[in-house]
C-alpha cells in the first residue's frame, strides 16, 4: 500500500475514480501476505500487485465492478472443483481479496 | 475507508505505526438473532500518536478490534480476525482485516568498511532505514555511503544507548568494525537491547577472541549464542556484495525460523576455496 499512495492520490486528484484492492487472508501456499495491495482506476490503470500475477487480470475486472456499483466487495481467488474460482492461482493456494471504492 | 484515508497518507509519510481495521465480510442480517450492525467496508484508524477515527459500526466491537491492533502493530502482520456483533470473541458475525503499516525496519551498521556500503544497498533493496556508524570520521562520511538513511560518527555504544529504546524484533545490529576496541562494547550494548538480529563479522578465530573479552566485560554466557558470528548464512560468499546477500539472507532466515546453515553453526574456513 505505501507505494501505491502517489498514484492513488495523483488519479483523485485528477478526478479519477478508484478502487483499492488488499490480500485479506490466504490459505495455503500463497505468493504474497495479507497486506498486500494494488490500486485500480476507472481508465483500467493499476499499480502494485496481489499475487505473482495469476489473479490480477480477474482482480482488475472485479474492481472495475466495485467503481461501478460503489459497493466494496470479498472475493476469493483459488484452486477450488466450483466453477465459480475458475481463476486460480499456480501455486494452488487461495487468496481472499478485499476490493473497495475509494471516491 | 475514504475519510480516513487521508490520515493513513499521513501516518504513513511521517513513519508513524498506524493500523487501519476494515469490516470484510458480516453475517447476512436476516439470519441469527443478533445481526451485525456493522457495514461492508466500515472503517477504523487506529494511531497511538493519533487516536482513533471512524467506527466499524458498533462501540464495543470498536474498543476490541482497537485493542487486538495494538498486538498485530507489534508483530507488524496483518491479519483478519472473527468478532461477534458487539466484539464478542468466540463469534463469527464480522470479519475484520486489521491492516498494520509500520515503520521501516532499522539496521545499524558498526563499521564504515567496504563490505558496509555493500550492506546498506542490499538493505535498502529490502527497505531497512540504514544507519552507519563508526567512531573514525575519515570513514563515516555521507560521501563514501550514499546510500545510506544516516552516517554517524560516535563510538558504536554510545550512539546505540541514544536508539536501543527504540530497537525490537524486526530490526537488526551488524556489527561489521571487527576492531575489539569498537566491537566489544558495540556487541555488550546491543545485548542489553531487544533488536531482533545481531551479527558480528570476523574469522572463527576473532570470534573466539571476542567471546573471552566479552565475558571479560561482564557479558552473560548464556547470551554469546546470540551473536551471529562469523556474520551471514554458510553460502559460500566471498565479494562484499555476496557477503552483503550472505548477512541479509540470515537475517531473514532468523527471522522466520527457516531451518538453513549459518556460518555461526560450521566449522572450518568462512570463505570456501571454489574447486
Amino acid at each position: 500500500m505505501k507505494d501505491l499512495i502517489e498514484d492513488i492520490e495523483r488519479w483523485r486528484a485528477g478526478g479519477q475514480r478508484v478502487a483499492l484492492a488488499r490480500v485479506v487472508a490466504v490459505v495455503g501456499s500463497g505468493p504474497r501476505d495479507p497486506g498486500a495491495a494494488m490500486a485500480i482506476n476507472e481508465a483500467s490503470e493499476v499499480v502494485g500487485s496481489v499475487s505473482g500475477g495469476c489473479v490480477e487480470g480477474a482482480v482488475v475486472t472485479e474492481a472495475l465492478g466495485v467503481i461501478e456499483s460503489g459497493e466494496p466487495r470479498l472475493c476469493t481467488f483459488g484452486y477450488s472443483d466450483d466453477e465459480a474460482f475458475a481463476v486460480g492461482l499456480t501455486c494452488g493456494g487461495t487468496v481472499r481479496i478485499f476490493i473497495e471504492p475509494l471516491n | 475507508m475514504d475519510k480516513i484515508f487521508s490520515t493513513l497518507v499521513s501516518c504513513i509519510r511521517a513513519e508513524e505505526p498506524v493500523a487501519i481495521a476494515t469490516v470484510i465480510e458480516r453475517s447476512d442480517v436476516t439470519q441469527g438473532q443478533n445481526p451485525s450492525p456493522a457495514e461492508l467496508g466500515a472503517t477504523m484508524l487506529v494511531s497511538h500518536i493519533r487516536g482513533v477515527q471512524g467506527s466499524l459500526g458498533h462501540e464495543k466491537l470498536d474498543a476490541v478490534v482497537a485493542r487486538d491492533v495494538g498486538a498485530a502493530l507489534s508483530s507488524g502482520r496483518s491479519v483478519a480476525r472473527h468478532y461477534g456483533s458487539a466484539g464478542e470473541s468466540r463469534l463469527d458475525d464480522v470479519t475484520v482485516f486489521i491492516d498494520v503499516f509500520a515503520p521501516p525496519p532499522r539496521m545499524i551498521i558498526f563499521g564504515a568498511v567496504d563490505f558496509t556500503a555493500a550492506l546498506v544497498k542490499v538493505a535498502k533493496v529490502l527497505g531497512y532505514y540504514v544507519t552507519v556508524c563508526d567512531a573514525r570520521e575519515v570513514f563515516a562520511t555521507k560521501r563514501r555511503f550514499p546510500d545510506a538513511d544516516d552516517v554517524v560518527v560516535a563510538w558504536p555504544h554510545v550512539y546505540l544507548e541514544t536508539v536501543a529504546d527504540r530497537l525490537g524484533a524486526l530490526d537488526a545490529v551488524c556489527v561489521l568494525t571487527h576492531d575489539h576496541k569498537f566491537d566489544i562494547p558495540a556487541i555488550a550494548a546491543a545485548l542489553s537491547t531487544n533488536v531482533g538480529y545481531l551479527g558480528a563479522m570476523g574469522s572463527r578465530k576473532t570470534h573466539a577472541e571476542r567471546v573471552e573479552r566479552l565475558i571479560d566485560a561482564g557479558v552473560e554466557p548464556s547470551r554469546l549464542n546470540e551473536i551471529m558470528a562469523p556474520i551471514g548464512l554458510a553460502i559460500g560468499a566471498r565479494t562484499p556484495e555476496e557477503t552483503a546477500v550472505a548477512i541479509c539472507a540470515e537475517i531473514i532466515a532468523r527471522r522466520a525460523n527457516a531451518d538453513v546453515r549459518s556460518l555461526r553453526d560450521e566449522t572450518g574456513p568462512i570463505h570456501l576455496v571454489a574447486s
